[in-house]
């Protein structure tokens, strides 16, 4: 039985394999650094990061060489696929990370209870859990991802160890998301006993097709398994009614830690849902459509809402993050009552694809400059700390602003492109009213977002708060052009649009 | 009823007790004995399922080094059951309630299932050979994965609990023990010899028992 043995393709994971190596390089060399600093362990992960990125982008163009349709790269008995969403997914992941541990450094260095070496080597292991969820392609692989990203972000939380809330969130975090992996892996399981031990998500989807055209579907099992997977993705996306997490967590995390949280793995959870729903489960789709919708609607409603009480310009993201990630399930929901129409499909999608992308690059410059605020046992995550920043920094005061209408959907800003390429397809898939719901959510939304731009411009600053804002010019230069680059991407939203679609080729099914 | 059967539903009956037990048990030694037998019962399930892999495997890692390191610190806490177990009858109801429901919910499902049979297997084939060549041809990416986790999982563990060298600990460093030489230890001083001096005798006043009464 041993006679057949091949050894795997290991090419197309080249990028995971050097960074699995590079995190034990890195673990083994911080033992020997010994400036508080930790310049030498920094320079390395960001060169690591660097470093993927390349391969990344090696990998796709040699795909390209080899044939003209980009064909998916399968490989360790396809439970890794390289294809175009992996690829684009990825290369956004790594720049995520990379930006998240610039703004981070120097927030990380003020507090002296973190430990600067485990900081940064597992932020490197959740980029690991991130790139083999991104890169599943089966529910194995899909499920050890996630545990590696997760297990890692429960121990980033708790990295400050003289903080209370931060214990705190970290516990809260850890229990719900044990739970949510573990209904998560009850759902797979029902799932592989339905589909005579299908795994692999190409196999799923195939048995599923069989068994529907034969007419032999024992649905009972299956919708059982479906229910508890989605409960399991809406978990993880922080989506009502599954989102009592997200806002404790983000609120007593380290600001670092909570952009850590916010910004790429919500890539990894888009790769996620679309492979196991979009791409194994479709022939369900009659069944989890409806089921997203109703999240969808109660995350925009919740989110939206609660936002506005909030003091904490933290936990306020973490409810805008809520309404968010709703918005974005409306376009993967959308999606599924045209597949009659494939142009309607691939529009569909792409604009959910988009919505994650250019949320994350917001949250990203948002977090990022509450970081840049904040000093030496000085968080600046009130609202209150951001009163009269325009007279302590115009040049901050105005990113902010940009940021915050850009998430409010204001006009020329990125955030109202992507809202209105999901109403779109929305709109095509003729569910008027939950596009209606979704514009009147979006406009109580704009109240808080305004509020915050009103608070930098027509408050005073507070006594002990006016001072201008000292980082290095680095930094500076790079919350600034993340910031700006919301604003750019905005005036060529086609581009970015157009990038989406093309990488989500593989992923749909045939048409 | 074949025979075969009847053990099953002997090994069930030994597993559902012990795990009651696990969680009623008043001392947590108890409990923890219950529940090296709820494991060992289920290895004996596992090998009626011709899964003796996993049903040595659980009897091995899990009872003979887990469970005993379990044991020991259990043992060590001293662990006040009654502050643990606070509120365990009043959350009892609720609990059955939620068990029920899942437990008939599950009945529901499974009430359709027609069940295949185990699948045959040749009396030669061995689960531990087979495993292996799974483990690391089919599932070879799924188990470098597995690794990962474990050493982000020790990397995590450290990072939460090591706290440092704590000030004014006596702790010694072992190299600077092994470097050590005789030198260190033993200095040799110059230093002008002592002359004793000659003892002058010193007068001393005596009382005298006159004056004491005085």
């Amino acid at each position: 039985m041993f006679a057949n043995f091949a050894v795997p393709d290991f090419f197309p994971a080249a990028p995971e394999i050097f960074l699995l190596a590079m995190t034990c390089v890195i673990l083994l060399l911080d033992l020997t650094v010994k400036s508080p600093r930790r310049t030498l362990t920094f320079a390395l992960t960001q060169a690591t990061l660097l470093g993927c990125a390349l391969l990344t982008l090696f990998l796709f163009i040699l795909r390209g060489i080899a044939s003209q349709e980009f064909v998916a790269n399968y490989t360790f008995s396809n439970m890794f696929v390289d294809d175009g969403l992996a690829d684009f997914l990825k290369l956004l992941t790594y720049f995520t990370v990379m930006a998240t541990l610039f703004y981070s450094r120097r927030y990380i260095e003020d507090r002296q209870a973190i430990p600067k070496g485990e900081y940064y080597v597992l932020a490197l292991f959740a980029t690991l859990g991130m790139m083999v969820m991104i890169s599943a392609n089966h529910f194995l692989t899909i499920y050890l991802g996630l545990e590696l990203l997760s297990l890692a972000l429960y121990a980033t939380v708790a990295l400050n160890r003289t903080s209370a809330t931060a214990t705190e969130a970290a516990m809260k975090y850890f229990v719900l998301g044990a739970l949510a992996s573990g209904m998560l892996l009850y759902g797979m399981s029902m799932l592989y006993g339905a589909t005579h031990g299908a795994l692999e998500i190409g196999a799923v989807a195939e048995q599923l097709r069989s068994a529907h055209e034969m007419g032999s579907v024992d649905k009972t099992a299956l919708v059982f398994g479906l229910v508890f997977i989605v409960a399991g993705l809406a978990f993880k996306l922080g989506v009502v009614p599954f989102h009592m997490w997200l806002p404790d967590v983000y609120h007593g995390a380290p600001t670092s830690v909570t952009l850590l949280i916010a910004a790429a793995p919500k890539l990894a959870a888009f790769a996620m849902t679309v492979r196991l729903l979009v791409g194994g489960l479709l022939d369900l789709s009659a069944d989890w459509c409806a089921m997203l919708m109703l999240l969808a609607v109660l995350s925009m409603a919740v989110g939206n809402m609660v936002a506005i009480m909030q003091t904490n310009i933290k936990r306020m993201l973490a409810y805008s993050a809520i309404s968010h990630m709703g918005f974005m399930l409306l376009g993967l929901a959308a999606g599924v009552s045209v597949a009659d129409k494939p142009l309607g499909l691939m529009a569909a999608y792409s604009a959910s694809m988009f919505y994650v992308v250019t949320y994350v690059l917001t949250t990203l410059a948002a977090f990022g400059l509450v970081m840049l605020l904040a000093r030496e046992g000085f968080e600046s995550d009130r609202l209150d700390d951001f009163k009269g920043l325009n007279k302590r920094s115009p040049w901050f005061a105005a990113m902010m602003m940009i940021l915050m209408l850009s998430m409010a959907g204001i006009p020329f800003f990125v955030g109202f492109f992507a809202k209105f390429a999901v109403l779109r397809a929305v709109v095509d898939s003729g569910h008027y009213w939950l596009a209606i719901a979704a514009v009147l959510f979006s406009l109580i939304g704009a109240f808080y977002y305004l509020r915050v731009i009103k608070i930098m411009y027509f408050d005073e600053p507070e006594a002990d708060n006016a001072q201008p804002i000292t980082a290095c010019f680095f930094t500076k230069a790079l919350v600034s052009a993340n910031s700006l680059a919301v604003a750019a991407i905005g005036l060529f939203p086609n581009l970015l649009l157009g990038i989406c679609n093309a990488s989500l080729l593989d992923v749909l099914p045939r048409i | 009823m074949e025979f075969k059967t009847l053990i099953f539903y002997a090994l069930a009956a030994i597993l559902i007790f012990a795990a009651l037990r696990v969680i009623t048990a008043r001392n947590p030694v108890h409990a923890v004995l219950h529940l090296i037998l709820a494991f060992f019962t289920a290895a004996g399930i596992w090998l009626l399922l011709q899964a003796e892999f996993l049903a040595l495997a659980l009897v091995m890692v899990y009872i003979g080094a887990v469970m005993v390191l379990f044991l020991f610190v259990v043992m060590m806490l001293d662990i006040s059951v009654d502050v643990v177990k606070q509120g365990f009858w009043r959350h009892l109801p609720l609990g059955v309630i939620i068990g029920l429901v899942v437990a008939a919910e599950m009945g529901l499902v499974l009430g359709g299932w027609t069940d295949a049979g185990l699948p045959e297997v040749a009396a030669s084939a061995s689960n531990t050979r087979d495993l292996g060549a799974l483990l690391v041809r089919e599932y070879v990416y799924p188990f470098e994965l597995t690794a990962a986790i474990l050493l982000m999982a020790i990397v995590a563990a450290v990072a939460l609990t090591f706290r440092g060298k704590k000030p004014g600990s006596r702790n010694s460093n072992p190299a600077d023990q092994i470097r050590v030489k005789a030198a260190d230890r033993m200095r040799i001083v110059k230093m002008q010899p002592e002359i004793d001096l000659p003892v002058v005798a010193v007068e001393v006043p005596v009382e005298t028992a006159s004056g004491a009464k005085e």
